[in-house]
């Protein structure tokens, strides 16, 4: 089934961290398995890193412990060696990291060798994309990752009920469209020609971290950007290149979208306010952020909108 | 508002997906026949469980939900003819299978609202997600705003009206009743419909198979005329109508007693 929120505000900045917490903690029974956030900040001088030393499906051995020190320090060894100088690190759980880096030189070049470490996995590159991701519902991981002050623009997030892939944080969302920055996606749905556009892709040089379709759209999407198309654009294309039932909401370090296949199978109920466009499958997510009523409605079947901070 | 409260507010059994508190709350202030209750702090289980507890067992015959905060599921299986008026959204399955109330809903529905309604009459306010009205058999479903995709698939019987437009594959494989649609019609409008019609006041972006226009008569005149002045919705649109073109499939639309009569 799964969940999936948006939100975007158009005067500057709120606790979107907080708002999402709430949407997505609404929403846990359409997916109690993983809770992932995308945030946006004020874009940063330096690059913001999220990244992982090991997966939930990573053998919890004697030699966990360990093997997560040697992954760090690996990691840490290898930015210095690209001249990536880590300007903060926070340590969030055993195996998850937030870094600032001091770093001008090629993102994918970054995020390949950090990824080359078995078990580490890159989750966000940027100058303003953070994505928080892990098992359980949107409280537990907003309270592990100290999400309730995170002061943003806009933001997604998703609540997962796994159904063709591993329950574990490569098959939470939100995905990040490797390796390009600051763009990421929700999706609730399921693409039937997944393999085909992974193929394609891998042949354009792109990697994936999992085996969940929905991957496949951020990459999609970043790659059509690259080529010249804006946000919108790339989204309408998507409609006739991916095939399958869905709603997706995807983000850029300025604007946010939401597409809807032309069967209009999965749910989307919009709330469009003067300052705030707040969006997600259930409405009670909406509600659980706005304490007054509201008019809300469901875009229609091959509808594309985006929104702009 | 206070700090974060979801879990707090939502209750959820060990798999953490249903609510398991079973009670009756009786919160509900009643005066005479009539009575109502604030659902802001209740589930959708105590929210349901009031209703039937003030229709079934205090003879209450209208009652007031205020703030149903689009929870799902609010209002089903009301069997009995009585007043009920939501003062707020529901959100998903929003009265299926009634038979008999007369509900009023002063936000909008959810996707699945009136499922295999019976009887009784649906006035909702705002918008209406999908699949609003599937396999309905009965009664009157009025939306004032804009209705989702797949509206009245598999209708068997009853009216649906809308103000606004409809989504794609309106009045899939519908079998008999009416739907009367205001604004537009999305792609697959009546696509594989065994009977019924469908009027529509917009423009129809395609039909779905054996789906065609149909023939005006005085008939849909004084009904839609009918239905317009018995929900005092103003004067009603120029219409198109559609019907089965009866070429796809010849499934009979009778029901088990017409089919004695006339097989």
């Amino acid at each position: 089934m799964c969940g999936i929120a948006g939100i975007i505000y158009k005067d500057g900045h709120h606790n979107v961290g907080q708002d999402m917490t709430r949407m997505l903690q609404s929403m846990k029974h359409r997916g109690p398995d993983s809770t992932g956030y995308a945030l946006y900040a004020e874009p940063t001088e330096n690059v913001v890193m999220r990244y992982t030393t090991a997966n939930t499906t990573t053998p919890r051995d004697f030699e966990f412990q360990d093997r997560l020190k040697r992954n760090r320090a690996e990691a840490e060894r290898r930015l210095a060696g690209l001249g990536a100088k880590i300007v903060t690190c926070v340590q969030e759980t055993d195996y998850a990291f937030r870094l600032t880096l001091d770093y001008t030189d090629d993102l994918k070049k970054l995020a390949d060798q950090i990824e080359d470490i078995p078990d580490c996995e890159v989750l966000s590159l940027g100058h303003s994309l953070e994505i928080i991701k892990d098992l359980g519902d949107a409280e537990s991981v907003c309270a592990q990752y100290h999400l309730e002050q995170f002061q943003g623009t806009h933001a997604i997030g998703h609540v997962r009920m796994a159904t063709e892939s591993d329950v574990d944080i490569s098959g939470a969302h939100p995905y990040w469209a490797y390796p390009f920055s600051d763009i990421a996606v929700v999706h609730n749905g399921q693409l039937t020609n997944y393999f085909q556009w992974r193929r394609r892709l891998e042949r354009s040089g792109h990697r994936f971290n999992s085996e969940c379709d929905s991957e496949i759209i951020a990459v999609y999407l970043a790659e059509k950007m690259s080529e010249g198309m804006g946000l919108k654009e790339a989204m309408e294309k998507s409609l006739d290149e991916l095939d399958g039932v869905f709603t997706y909401i995807c983000v850029t370090a300025d604007a946010l979208g939401v597409a809807k296949d032309e069967m209009a199978a999965k749910p989307l109920v919009l709330f469009e306010g003067e300052n705030m466009i707040a969006m997600a499958s259930e409405e009670m997510a909406i509600r659980a952020i706005i304490d007054h009523e509201i008019d809300t409605y469901d875009p229609y079947e091959g509808e594309v909108m985006v929104w702009t901070r | 508002m206070d700090a974060l409260t979801g879990e707090s507010q939502i209750v959820y059994d060990a798999r953490g997906l249903v609510e398991p508190n079973a009670e009756v709350p009786k919160v509900s202030s009643i005066d005479g026949t009539k009575a109502e209750f604030d659902a802001n702090d209740l589930t959708t289980r105590q929210i349901n469980l009031e209703l039937r507890w003030l229709i079934n067992e205090q003879g209450i015959t209208d009652v007031t939900v205020k703030n149903p905060g689009a929870k799902h599921s609010l209002g089903v299986g009301i069997l009995t003819r009585c007043k009920i008026t939501f003062e707020g959204s529901l959100g998903y399955f929003g009265c299926g299978v009634i038979d008999g109330p007369e509900v009023h809903i002063k936000g909008r529905v959810g996707w699945s609202s009136c499922e295999n309604m019976m009887s009784g009459t649906v006035v909702v306010e705002g918008n209406a997600g999908s699949l609003t009205g599937a396999a309905m058999r009965g009664g009157d479903l009025i939306i004032k705003g804009r209705l989702g995709a797949r509206t009245g698939i598999d209708q068997k019987g009853g009216t649906i009206l809308t103000m606004g437009s409809v989504g794609a594959n309106t009045g899939f494989m519908m079998q008999r009743g009416r739907q009367v649609i205001c604004g537009d019609a999305g792609h697959g409008l009546g696509d594989s419909m065994y009977d019924g019609i469908i009027y529509v006041g917009g423009k129809v972006r395609s039909l779905g198979i054996d789906c065609v226009p149909g023939e005006w008569t005085d008939a849909d005149t004084e009904f839609i005329d009918r239905k317009f002045r018995i929900y005092e919705l103003g004067t009603p649109p120029a219409f198109q109508k559609f019907v089965c073109g009866k070429k796809l499939y010849n499934y009979d639309s009778l029901e088990a007693s017409e089919r004695k009569l006339v097989l």
